[in-house]
């Protein structure tokens, strides 16, 4: 892999920034909505990246930072009444001290037993979400009231349930989280990270701790994905079980693999893609799984690494 | 001032076989044109179109698919007397997976590209509240068949309706009064651990109380479970009536369980038929359920007293008199909840012909002629009885039955009245902007 210039690297995500938003300008209503939610999505995904992509730990209970996010967020306003500045940073702080707790503990393993051990305490946070269903709504969920979902500057107020407001919101997140990703992966930091996937017993050998660059690595990948659920709730106003549930682990696990980890743009072109085969697949047959299935197996076997990790293996080898 | 060149003298002017031909071929094609057709089309008989948002995979895929079955056959049932406002109907299907995420992602492809007229159908409770935010943001009347309490709870939205099926509230209330004079005074409740579950939980022992019963126990079940054995211990020596609600593939189990459990020296058994939808109830191990109760939102069974129009109905519907689908004694139906989906696209016919319904630029008229709606008549259009409906929680009350499995059979022994199962209402819709 070759070194991009600085120049190169932030031109290029600037330009993808600027044509989402154009894209605002020209989709049509319904592309519109559904980009909006895959932005929003797309954090999650790039979440995840962060910590499966460029440290190597493969964790199937993501969907406990998400849900961490959601509830959290969408629960301030319903119980407490916050407004959403506060709702929002609420959302992330939830997953931020939960990825904290997470990683103190989940870090004690590595490998498959990192996989079990993330799935078995995503599957406590789901148990605890149904258990304290008098305030979560349990396995239905609760609805984040629309007349609550508004952005208030003094005597200026956006609503979060208009179109553009809540495409240009998806996309603010997802520029400012896409801009954070690729300084991290390109600083000394993202280095280190790198290094730990390759060869942590090499990492520790030059000198450093490895369990706190991935305890990290594990707060600020919970974070990103809380931010996602958080957006989520406030966004499109609804907090559900079903954010929680293994499906929310595998689905930006998918979602990664597809469009490229340890790629900065990754989680977005994988988001977009799954997104649009179900969307597409599921207009013809019931049966979408199975075409969905069948789209997994092509790319894994003519993009091994991913659509954008195969790129930049093969023609673009400057990709971060 | 004349004009020269003859353009405006009509007198002057004569029509050639040409020029007649032109402007026949021009009509023709302006006729032909899309454009056209579909201005055309827009003011008189463009069908009216609507977002059937279906069940198909998921937990809920044997609902969803008779559901579709249902609702099919109420459209031809109202394209064949005449459409809506003179305009055939025409039912957009996708798939929602029966997830809440991709439920409130089909409202928005029905609202912003199908360009529906309404969305329609949904049963699963947690579909329909996740759903129900984008129905609300995209002004879309969405009318659901859940008998979820949530909509007459008026914790959703002003666009959001169930008119063609009660609610789980209002079906418990009804049934307490039949349960404490027929059944037992000491009810021990078995419930799953979930949403389903906790209505049954909170609005049981207040209807019992009411009428002189009352529930000695709850026992929840994780949803998890498989084995129910060690749960039944809990249960009261002093029981007179097991009040079960138990759903999914697990309930097989749970039934045989309870059988080994108590052998022939049983208590009184009642359930809600949502435990057995789609189900034979003559599957083996269900042999314990004889000579226990159900409570059946429309009868799975013929019945002796069917009315004509709930023999029209399933035959439309293609039923036959054990409530499996015609030519597949296997395939058994939904009947409890799925005459919501025929009654409610007859009371989406009625507010549309009442609004004098247009176009989507009609769907504030449509929810504010829906909430003036009251009572719907017993009949071709209602079938499973009559209903009154409360416009400011967006919710029908109905009749109930109460069946009793003998012979393999289910058969009707009581009818609860629509005054059983009304409640207060817990606040307004129609306070909300539309």
């Amino acid at each position: 892999m070759s070194e991009a210039s600085p120049a190169k690297a932030y031109a290029l995500h600037l330009g993808v920034i600027a044509l989402l938003f154009a894209l605002s300008f020209v989709l049509p209503d319904y592309h519109h909505g559904l980009l909006a939610r895959i932005m929003v999505l797309a954090v999650f995904a790039m979440g995840y990246n962060m910590l499966f992509g460029y440290v190597g730990l493969l964790s199937l209970g993501h969907a406990m930072f998400f849900a961490a996010g959601l509830y959290g967020a969408g629960l301030a306003v319903i119980h407490l009444g916050w407004n959403v500045p506060l709702a929002f940073l609420a959302g992330i702080a939830c997953g931020a001290l939960l990825a904290l707790v997470i990683g103190l503990l989940a870090l004690r393993t590595t490998g498959v037993a990192f996989m079990i051990v993330t799935m078995m305490f995503a599957q406590v946070f789901y148990l605890v979400i149904l258990y304290f269903a008098a305030w979560t709504g349990g396995d239905q969920g609760l609805v984040v009231p629309q007349p609550a979902r508004v952005l208030s500057f003094g005597a200026t107020s956006l609503d979060l349930t208009n179109p553009t407001v809540r495409y240009m919101s998806a996309l603010a997140l997802f520029s400012i989280v896409l801009l954070i990703t690729l300084a991290i992966v390109r600083s000394r930091y993202g280095r280190v990270l790198v290094a730990v996937r390759e060869n942590e017993e090499r990492t520790k050998m030059l000198g450093y701790d490895t369990f706190s660059n991935k305890l990290i690595a594990v707060v600020v990948s919970g974070t990103i994905c809380a931010a996602s659920g958080a957006a989520y709730a406030l966004l499109f106003g609804y907090v559900g079980s079903s954010f929680a549930s293994v499906q929310y682990s595998i689905l930006p696990l998918l979602w990664v693999l597809l469009g490229g980890a340890a790629t900065t743009l990754g989680g977005l072109i994988g988001t977009v893609f799954m997104y649009y085969v179900i969307d597409i697949a599921s207009g013809y047959t019931s049966a979408y799984l199975l075409i969905v299935g069948i789209a997994l197996i092509l790319l894994v076997l003519f993009f091994p690494k991913g659509i954008l990790g195969t790129i930049r293996q093969r023609w673009l080898g400057w990709l971060p | 001032m004349t004009d020269k060149n003859g353009f405006f003298d009509l007198s002057k002017s004569t029509l050639s076989r040409r020029t007649a031909l032109k402007g026949l071929a021009a009509c023709a094609g302006l006729t032909l044109a899309p454009g056209f057709v579909r201005y055309s089309q827009a003011q008189s008989s463009a069908p009216i179109k609507i977002g059937f948002q279906s069940h198909r995979t998921g937990i809920g895929a044997a609902y969803g698919r008779w559901y579709e079955k249902t609702s099919a056959a109420a459209v031809k049932a109202i394209n064949d007397a005449g459409g809506i406002n003179g305009r055939p109907v025409e039912l957009v299907i996708e798939d929602d997976g029966t997830d809440p995420g991709r439920g409130a992602e089909v409202v928005g492809k029905f609202a912003t590209q199908h360009k529906t007229d309404i969305v329609f159908g949904t049963l699963f409770s947690h579909v329909v509240i996740g759903s129900a935010p984008a129905a609300g943001e995209n002004k879309i009347p969405y009318f659901v068949v859940s008998e979820g309490h949530h909509v007459a709870s008026t914790k959703l939205n002003r666009y959001v309706f169930q008119p063609g099926i009660t609610d789980v509230k209002s079906q418990i209330q009804s049934m307490a009064p039949w349960i404490a004079a027929n059944a037992g005074k000491k009810v021990t409740q078995i419930f799953p651990d979930f949403a389903f579950g906790y209505d049954h939980r909170d609005y049981l022992p207040p209807a019992l109380k009411a009428q002189g019963a009352e529930v000695i126990a709850q026992i929840a079940i994780p949803p998890t479970e498989s084995s129910f054995t060690k749960y039944f211990p809990q249960i009261p020596a002093e029981t007179e009536v097991i009040y079960h609600v138990m759903v999914g593939p697990a309930v097989l189990t749970f039934v045989k369980e309870l059988g080994e459990f108590y052998g022939s020296n049983r208590p009184q058994l009642f359930g809600f038929m949502d435990s057995l939808e789609a189900t034979d109830i003559n599957s083996p191990g269900l042999e314990f359920l004889d000579g226990s109760h159900f409570w059946e939102g429309s009868p799975r069974y013929a019945q002796a007293d069917d009315s004509a129009a709930q023999k029209a109905y399933r035959a439309a519907v293609g039923i036959d008199d054990n409530g499996a689908a015609v030519g597949d004694p296997k395939d058994v139906s939904t009947a409890s909840h799925m005459f919501g989906c025929w009654e409610t696209l007859y009371v989406v016919k009625k507010a549309m012909e009442d609004a004098g319904y247009k176009g989507p630029e009609d769907r504030a008229k449509l929810v504010e002629a829906t909430e003036a709606l009251t009572e719907f008549a017993e009949g071709p259009e209602h079938p499973q009885g009559p209903k009154t409906f409360n416009g400011k929680i967006h919710q029908c009350f109905g009749i109930q039955n109460i069946s009793k499995v003998e012979g393999g059979k289910l058969t009707v022994v009581h009818k609860t009245k629509i005054e059983d199962g009304l409640y207060e209402a817990e606040g307004d819709y129609t306070t909300q902007a539309l």
